[in-house]
């Protein structure tokens, strides 16, 4: 199991599956990628399409109680992030692979003052004295952009807006400069002036630390002005994937095709209907066999409800699941082709 | 060169004269949730209204479908004030504007089924003659939105949210409205299902002659499906025009951010734009700044616009702005 030296991180035929009364839910089904150092990639899908399930295997969030792994590998540095023990998974989490959420309100203690819920992980994990971390943690909130910080220390969360708590959780995850931050739906509860403010503040940090970012997202607008690379989930697996180009200019499966056609571009006609993607996702408690988009793909034929097809590769990135790549298939175009009208 | 937009024949179905609801909080403070807005929707358009969070769009939704008492202002429908209608003439009101709400889930009474809730509307306003006719109209209802009759029967937590939310029109039109408030209607729903939303209510429009007041803070939405949009800001309206207009010409410093901040999915026109990204956060709506109320985050704002309340004018036909100092 050698990494390819360009990969900070390698996940290898992930398999995720949840015990529910309802029975195994197949959350993720044989889920593989690579994060380069230095690059963003992101991770799209629509709900329950187990992207978040994947970002929380390789910080091993997923509940203790009910999570099973049906297989796979996530390989970090020399080690298999899988096989370790919580001990060793609490060395990872934060000084080397951090985390940010959604709502930063959940991801805050309310009771704590913020100056010591970013303390609490400079003692932890860089060892350093009260003092040091006071003047770190203050330096830290001055970097994201927190005006004011030596008062601001001595907040509670509360006592700030959605965007500036956002602010504090991207200081605690960066406090210990990690190799990795997944960020999970980072803005989606912030409003879009917000929104732009936080994602430049990604991108100005990642290039100052150099860290790798895996962002999930189901707003491919965000993907398009940050990210390097792209993964569509789709049921639990990687249906396509390549760099943001490759993906959004040359799509080469009827799933992505369906994404990108059903959200309206600025310069859209709009005497015309969007063109949506008829019916819902699967249950993942019963997922179908072959491949999961079927039932909802235009274009599919016999063999699609029968067996998942390979990945056709186009370029050194860009490889894609769908049948319409076998020689036998019929030719067939997508719907939209973004930047057409530009 | 601009088109006619496609809806609306220019007559005003709703006219909100300077608006305004504040609500107290604390003894003394009132927040102000809208702070004297005017406008008109024009029967058969579709009047979109954006803004951050806290701005007010909601408020302004629920005071024109009589959810709240303005706490100024007046709104007309129909030439008719709806918060001075009383009795019957109020239930009339009441049948004649609807609501669809964000959140399917929580719109939706967990112990009813389908049927009654859609129906409710229809008993209340006693639209059907016997139970077969009320339940005919109910089939057909789930058939417009595109459900089935065997859907009749289920409970709303036996459904997806774009399902759910599509019970939500069902209900809304089963009292044939003429007027139909959204308030952020599809933000709740995954893209793939969002399309589908939107093109129900596009057909809707076309099938019934329906206006709407669309609100979002999604601005690809709203441009998509309004023929004019508003912009809000901190309980005022600062540009409302034609969305295509509004889109390619905004004049509004703050519209002009707000439009810059949205991320397009095309990587190209991403890498090359240039943002104007406004920094801050929305100063509170309990004491917000004199003058024009951008001003503390304004790329551009001038010492006199904190002194002047900016006027409402018509920059150029059907262009309303607020008109602040910094660059009128």
């Amino acid at each position: 199991m050698e990494m390819n030296g360009d990969n900070i991180l390698e996940v290898r035929d992930l398999q995720i599956s949840f015990s529910t009364y309802a029975g195994e839910v197949q959350a993720v089904r044989g889920v593989s990628f690579d994060l380069r150092r230095g690059e963003t990639l992101a991770i799209v899908g629509e709900s329950g399409s187990g992207k978040s399930v994947t970002a929380k295997s390789i910080m091993r969030l997923n509940p203790t109680a009910n999570t099973i792994v049906r297989g796979g590998e996530i390989l970090f540095g020399q080690e298999d992030l899988l096989k370790l023990g919580e001990k060793q998974m609490q060395n990872i989490r934060g000084p080397k692979i951090a985390m940010v959420f959604q709502d930063p309100m959940t991801s805050l203690d309310p009771t704590m003052k913020v100056g010591r819920q970013i303390i609490e992980s400079l003692k932890k994990h860089l060892g350093m004295s009260g003092r040091e971390a006071s003047k770190r943690a203050e330096e830290l909130l001055t970097l994201v952009g927190i005006p004011n910080a030596e008062e601001r220390v001595k907040h509670y969360p509360h006592q700030f807006s959605g965007g500036m708590r956002q602010r504090v959780v991207i200081a605690i995850a960066l406090a210990c400069e990690p190799q990795i931050l997944i960020a999970d739906e980072p803005t989606t509860a912030l409003d879009v002036t917000i929104q732009a403010q936080i994602l430049d503040l990604l991108r100005e940090l990642q290039e100052k630390i150099g860290t790798s970012v895996i962002l999930i997202t189901h707003d491919l607008g965000v993907v398009a002005s940050v990210a390097d690379r792209i993964a569509v989930m789709y049921a639990g697996k990687i249906v396509e994937t390549g760099t943001v180009r490759e993906t959004f200019y040359d799509p080469q499966m009827p799933y992505t095709w369906g994404l990108l056609a059903s959200i309206p571009l600025p310069n859209a006609d709009r005497s015309r209907d969007l063109i949506p993607i008829p019916g819902s996702p699967p249950d993942m408690s019963d997922p179908p066999k072959g491949c999961p988009f079927t039932a909802r793909c235009p274009y599919a034929m016999r063999v699609c409800s029968t067996e998942f097809p390979e990945y056709t590769t186009f370029s050194a990135e860009h490889k894609a699941a769908c049948w319409l790549h076998h020689p036998m298939a019929p030719n067939v175009e997508p719907p939209v082709r973004i930047g057409d009208a530009r | 060169m601009m088109e006619q937009s496609p809806n609306g024949n220019g007559r005003a179905i709703l006219e909100v004269k300077d608006l305004k609801k504040h609500f107290k909080v604390g003894r003394r403070a009132s927040l102000k949730a809208v702070d004297g807005i005017s406008l008109e929707i024009k029967e058969g358009e579709t009047l979109g209204l954006v803004g951050e969070s806290g701005c007010g769009k909601t408020t302004v939704g629920r005071v024109l479908v009589r959810l709240y008492e303005p706490s100024g202002g007046e709104v007309l429908f129909g030439g008719e004030d709806v918060h001075r209608a009383r009795g019957n003439d109020a239930k009339i009101l009441n049948r004649k504007m609807q609501m669809i709400f964000q959140d399917p889930q929580a719109s939706l009474n967990p112990r009813m089924v389908v049927s009654d809730i859609v129906a409710e509307g229809i008993d209340i306003h006693g639209l059907a003659g016997s139970k077969k006719e009320r339940l005919d109209r109910v089939h057909e209802l789930l058939e417009t939105v595109g459900l089935s009759k065997e859907h009749a029967n289920r409970f709303p937590h036996e459904f997806s949210g774009g399902q759910r939310q599509r019970i939500g029109v069902a209900r809304a039109l089963a009292v044939e409205p003429e007027f139909i408030v959204a308030d952020e209607p599809v933000s709740a729903l995954d893209v793939s299902i969002q399309a589908q939303v939107i093109n129900l209510m596009r057909q809707l429009q076309r099938d019934r002659d329906l206006t709407y007041l669309f609100i979002s803070h999604d601005l690809s939405v709203v441009k998509y499906i309004s023929d004019r949009v508003g912009v809000m800001y901190l309980g005022q309206l600062v540009e409302l025009a034609d969305s295509d207009e509004l889109y390619a010409n905004p004049l509004h410093p703050y519209t002009r951010a707000l439009l810059s901040a949205v991320p397009v999915p095309d990587p190209d026109y991403e890498s090359e734009r240039e943002r104007t990204v406004i920094a801050g956060d929305l100063p509170s709506p309990v004491n917000p700044p004199s003058g024009c109320r951008f001003r503390t985050r304004c790329p551009q704002a001038v010492e006199a616009a904190a002194h002047v309340d900016p006027p409402w004018r018509e920059a150029k036909p059907g262009h309303w702005i607020q008109a602040c100092p910094c660059f009128a």
